[in-house]
């Protein structure tokens, strides 16, 4: 399989990046010359083959439901580029 | 004397500050100086002189308490995608260029709880995308070798490139590095240290920048395979805070070493033998097999026959996941942002502005194995050739093989920029030996065992059953005893 440039874009968007018009051409090249080397993989019988969820056999540990971390609202949005009274701000999403 | 005391495997300076020799805070200078004249190799991305000099000092007293633990005083580098708490975490990207954890990786957490001193935060690919370390933000990292009579400037590997480059150039005692398809190994092979990459769960993931969540294990990079059993046993274990992480008891891997190999079956698996292996590979490969066959182990041919569809498949589901991981890098929490008209294009400017080609290449590809329409074609099915690939080691294991013995790489290290042309599968092509682990969650660690015909070091590698890593630093003993170690024949960066 291969991409055509409206593709790129496509998948651009729903990866939210941005990507100018001399980009989408570079990227094309360089998504299909990826897509053709894992295009391989048509060729194995997979027929029965389960697909792997768990590369090692374990069951998922549950832990009681009760906080056990937390408290710490300064020094999680230490890091955010914009906060405003003790929340991340953001442009507006909802009009 | 500060050449004298990095010059020192781990092993032997811990025996120096158990003796009194010197202390740790001695230790941490004579590292600090090194690391002070290395910038020609761009390993370090962030030196903690400050916090090294107190950790060491806090050791030397806890020492002088009779309290020493199993890394006592030993100053280490730390692959930058490790969280290190108000200690700045970048994972090689822009979009976590000023990024300040408030919080420690449990990997490192242990480290530190047994003793070890930060040095600083080291290289790599950005996101641990690469296998040279030439997409990190900070510029690439350069090997401390170099051909015989050369000095053109060549790749360590990657992604944990620094990791490599600086327990080579001996600017730590050792060092904490991740590995998703080789990130550990390959760049181990090229500098001609010791590195592991241990079963998947036999580390905790929490704290470590995510990459491909269930392939990403941590792993140690050292100057000896003692060194790295020494410094594995303090990495492992299990950790509630990860739930893939195994609750199995971590067993004492240095005693494991030096143990016999008399009897264990060695697999060589024929597949590996691929199209353009260079003879050096080839004969490497023999040599390693005769060193394992003289100390008494079994050689035999197997078959693995799904080799040749590790590489794509691992392509695929490392990328899907990493689309997915990659996606909470959107300017609102943490990292750089560019502002946009509406919170969408905020994003997508965002994201365009921090992460370099490599990421942007492979969020794009995972994405679109994802996306509907193709998400069985692509990603269903190169699950289903996941198993298939874990199915051939689990096939050989039940019909007796202990451990698999085979290259780390197609090649020594390669020039910067000789792989960064228009073609992103050439470097891919890296990882051929090292992938099969990752996709069938194995441990496997890469040794080094001789030099190329212009005097770069070559690796091999072991891979074992789950949770066999104590058996693969028994055969890897064999290995360094009968090959001897490869250190970097001069300091020309210093």
């Amino acid at each position: 399989m291969s991409v055509d440039q409206a593709t790129v874009r496509r998948v651009a968007h729903l990866a939210r990046i941005a990507v100018t018009d001399d980009e989408v051409a570079h990227l094309q090249g360089e998504l299909n010359a990826i897509l053709a080397f894992v295009d391989e993989l048509a060729q194995v019988n997979v027929d029965g083959v389960e697909p792997m969820t768990s590369v090692t056999p374990m069951q998922l540990p549950l832990r009681a439901d009760v906080v056990n971390d937390g408290d710490c609202a300064a020094k999680v949005l230490a890091n955010a580029p914009l906060a405003e009274d003790g929340f991340y701000a953001v442009p507006k999403v909802v009009e | 004397m500060s050449n004298e005391l990095t010059r020192l495997t781990l092993t032997a300076a811990r025996e120096g500050l158990a003796q009194g020799r010197f202390s740790a805070v001695e230790l941490t200078e004579a590292y600090l100086g090194a690391i002070d004249s290395s910038a020609a190799l761009n390993a370090y991305v962030l030196a903690t002189h400050d916090k090294a000099r107190a950790m060491a000092q806090t050791s030397d007293e806890r020492r002088a308490q009779g309290d020493v633990g199993p890394l006592e005083g030993i100053p280490l580098g730390v692959k930058d995608n490790y969280a290190t708490d108000t200690v700045r975490t970048t994972a090689g990207s822009k979009i976590l260029g000023n990024f300040v954890p408030p919080y420690e990786s449990t990997v490192t957490g242990k480290l530190w709880a047994d003793g070890a001193v930060l040095l600083g935060k080291l290289n790599q690919d950005e996101f641990a995308m690469g296998s040279s370390t030439e997409s990190s933000a900070f510029g690439p990292t350069v090997n401390p070798w170099r051909k015989t009579g050369s000095t053109t400037k060549l790749v360590p590997g990657g992604s944990s490139g620094g990791s490599a480059a600086a327990v080579a150039a001996q600017l730590c005692a050792g060092a904490a590095g991740t590995d998703t398809g080789g990130s550990i190994r390959q760049p181990a092979a090229f500098t001609g240290t010791v590195g592991i990459k241990p079963t998947y769960g036999r580390c905790s993931r929490w704290g470590i920048i995510a990459y491909a969540s269930s392939l990403d294990q941590a792993g140690p990079l050292a100057r000896s395979v003692n060194d790295a059993a020494i410094l594995l046993r303090s990495m492992a274990g299990h950790d509630p805070k990860d739930s893939t992480s195994a609750p199995i008891a971590v067993p004492d891997y240095e005693a494991a070493v030096g143990a016999s190999v008399r009897g264990k079956r060695i697999g060589i698996p024929v597949e590996y033998r691929v199209d353009g292996m260079s003879s050096e590979i080839a004969m490497l490969w023999d040599r390693g097999a005769q060193m394992l066959r003289d100390a008494g182990a079994e050689v035999v041919e197997i078959s693995l026959p799904h080799t040749k569809y590790a590489l794509p498949a691992y392509y695929i589901v490392a990328l899907a996941e990493a689309s997915s991981n990659l996606a909470r890098y959107d300017g609102v929490r943490y990292g750089e942002r560019v502002a946009g008209r509406d919170i969408v294009e905020m994003y997508e400017k965002t994201r365009a502005a921090g992460f370099g080609p490599e990421v942007r290449r492979r969020i794009m590809i995972g994405t679109y194995v994802l996306s509907a329409g193709y998400y069985d074609a692509y990603y269903v099915r190169a699950q289903k050739v996941r198993t298939l690939i874990k199915r051939d080691f689990e096939n050989a294991f039940a019909e007796g093989i202990d451990a698999v013995l085979a290259p780390a790489t197609p090649s020594p290290a390669f020039g910067i920029g000789e792989k960064s042309g228009a073609d992103p599968v050439e470097m891919y092509l890296q990882d051929v030996f090292t992938v099969t682990l990752n996709m069938a969650g194995l441990p496997g660690i890469s040794v080094p065992a001789g030099l190329s015909s212009e005097g770069l070091p070559l690796g091999l590698q072991l891979i074992g059953r789950p949770f066999g890593e104590e058996g693969l630093f028994s055969l890897a003993q064999v290995i360094e005893e009968a090959a001897g170690r490869f250190p970097v024949p001069e300091a020309w960066w210093a």
